[in-house]
């Protein structure tokens, strides 16, 4: 055999050897990290979603009875929604969206919009955004009081005229420097609500919605 | 190596900072200093992987042949860098959030595959460990006071969300002034901040350079 053909070889088998043992390593961090991880993730869910069931009264556990929405959808974003409903004795109370509103400023926005049964809304949070520091981002709860204006508004309050802000005429603020931003979460959440009210049965009973309810095709 | 440790830390500290210096890295150094906490992450995420990195390839040095040397390095760097990332995600979950997908990205960071070219394939295990932990060092040093720097200039405040490091609950940190300049934490104040940097440090570098001859002609001119 010609001397460089050995090369190969050796060269190939070392590579093998290396990624075997790399290949190990990484997956025994993963067994090892796996369930502090999968803990970690269902915290933060039940962290990020508990404003949105706040003076509210229901036995289930929050994350119990996710409901995955398949992309496309009605929904505001193009990837599938979550809906997370929650019950008192098997009777609904609240259905807790998590969409993503498309035209923030930079990229999507994931948003949390909860709904009650009755069809209005008991908070709307922002779980995930790439708005610019110090003008969108006050969307974010932590920063101001903006996301707190979305509390028990409805398709009726305002009537579907005053569902923009106010540079547009509609009734919502908006942000000094960022109009973008408060301006695709206003439509996410309106979006959000005509779902929820072309679909409040299914939403509740079914375990999986693939497919748009009729009459809602856009 | 004879080379005592603290002449090492001082080469990664400041003489050879991968970031002032070398101009290493400088995409994820640019886009995680918005805060000191974020900066801290990256830093320490990044000095774990360089340390492992250097170890592991010193370690590998005898049986790798330099044909497919590049290769072994990427496959290294990017093992260990899924492994930290995991670790994030179980033990600093927050910061792993904050810091996004530029812990991915430290695999990209060339800081990690030059030291473990000009170094660690060519010195044993013992001066390659040290070489990572002083080179890191340096980087994560600088991304800590460009984070300092950028918040303090454009929040106000320092050492805010310190809690996704130590655990606790959400802290503000220091509020200096309410408020501040948007620049500093959009891009281009990155740029500005890291330019005003290496500035500072050769101008103290140029008058300690100066500093040193004038005593040596004044002795000169005395004879």
């Amino acid at each position: 055999m010609p001397m460089s053909d050995v090369n190969v070889i050796k060269g190939g088998v070392t590579l093998a050897v290396i990624a075997a043992v790399c290949t190990a390593l990484v997956a025994l961090t993963f067994a090892l990290t796996r369930d502090r991880i999968v803990a970690n993730e269902t915290a933060w869910l039940e962290r990020n979603l508990q404003p949105a069931l706040a003076g509210l009264f229901f036995d289930s556990g929050i994350t119990e009875s996710k409901l995955t929405v398949a992309a496309p959808h009605n929904l505001p974003g193009t990837d599938d929604a979550s809906i997370y409903r929650v019950y008192a004795a098997d009777a609904p109370v609240a259905a807790l969206f998590v969409v993503s509103a498309r035209d923030g400023y930079s990229g999507p926005i994931r948003l949390l919009v909860g709904i009650d049964v009755e069809g209005a809304i008991t908070a709307v949070q922002v779980l995930e955004h790439r708005e610019t520091p110090g003008l969108g981002d006050r969307v974010e709860a932590g920063k101001s009081d903006w996301v707190k204006q979305f509390a028990g508004r409805s398709l009726i309050n305002p009537m579907p005229d005053g569902w923009a802000i106010k540079r547009d005429g509609g009734e919502f603020d908006q942000l000094t420097g960022a109009s973008v931003t408060p301006r695709a979460i206003v439509n996410a959440v309106r979006e959000t609500l005509l779902y929820f009210a072309a679909n409040d049965a299914s939403v509740f009973a079914a375990d999986d919605l693939a497919a748009p309810a009729e009459g809602n095709a856009k | 190596m004879g080379i005592p440790f603290f002449d090492r830390l001082k080469t990664g500290l400041w003489d050879e900072n991968p970031g002032l210096v070398q101009l290493l890295g400088l995409c994820p150094l640019l886009a995680v200093t918005t805060t000191f906490v974020n900066g801290l992450g990256l830093g320490i995420a990044t000095l774990a992987v360089l340390v492992t990195s250097n170890a592991l390839v010193s370690a590998t040095r005898r049986w790798i042949q330099p044909q497919i040397r590049i290769p072994i390095y990427v496959l290294i760097i990017a093992s260990l860098v899924t492994c930290i990332e995991l670790i994030f995600k179980a033990w600093f979950p927050d910061l792993d959030r904050s810091l996004g997908i530029f812990i991915p990205l430290i695999v990209t960071n060339c800081a990690i595959v030059a030291r473990a070219e000009v170094f660690a394939s060519r010195n044993s295990l013992g001066p390659s460990i040290v070489d990572g932990f002083v080179m890191g060092s340096g980087f994560a040093l600088l991304l800590m006071v460009l984070g300092a720097f950028r918040e303090l200039l454009g929040q106000g405040s320092l050492f805010a969300g310190l809690e996704m490091v130590l655990g606790g609950t959400a802290q503000r940190g220091l509020v200096i002034v309410d408020g501040g300049w948007l620049l500093a934490i959009l891009p281009p104040g990155a740029f500005f901040s890291l330019a005003l940097a290496i500035a500072a440090k050769n101008m103290f570098d140029r008058r300690r350079e100066q500093a040193r001859r004038i005593p040596d002609s004044a002795t000169r001119q005395t004879r």
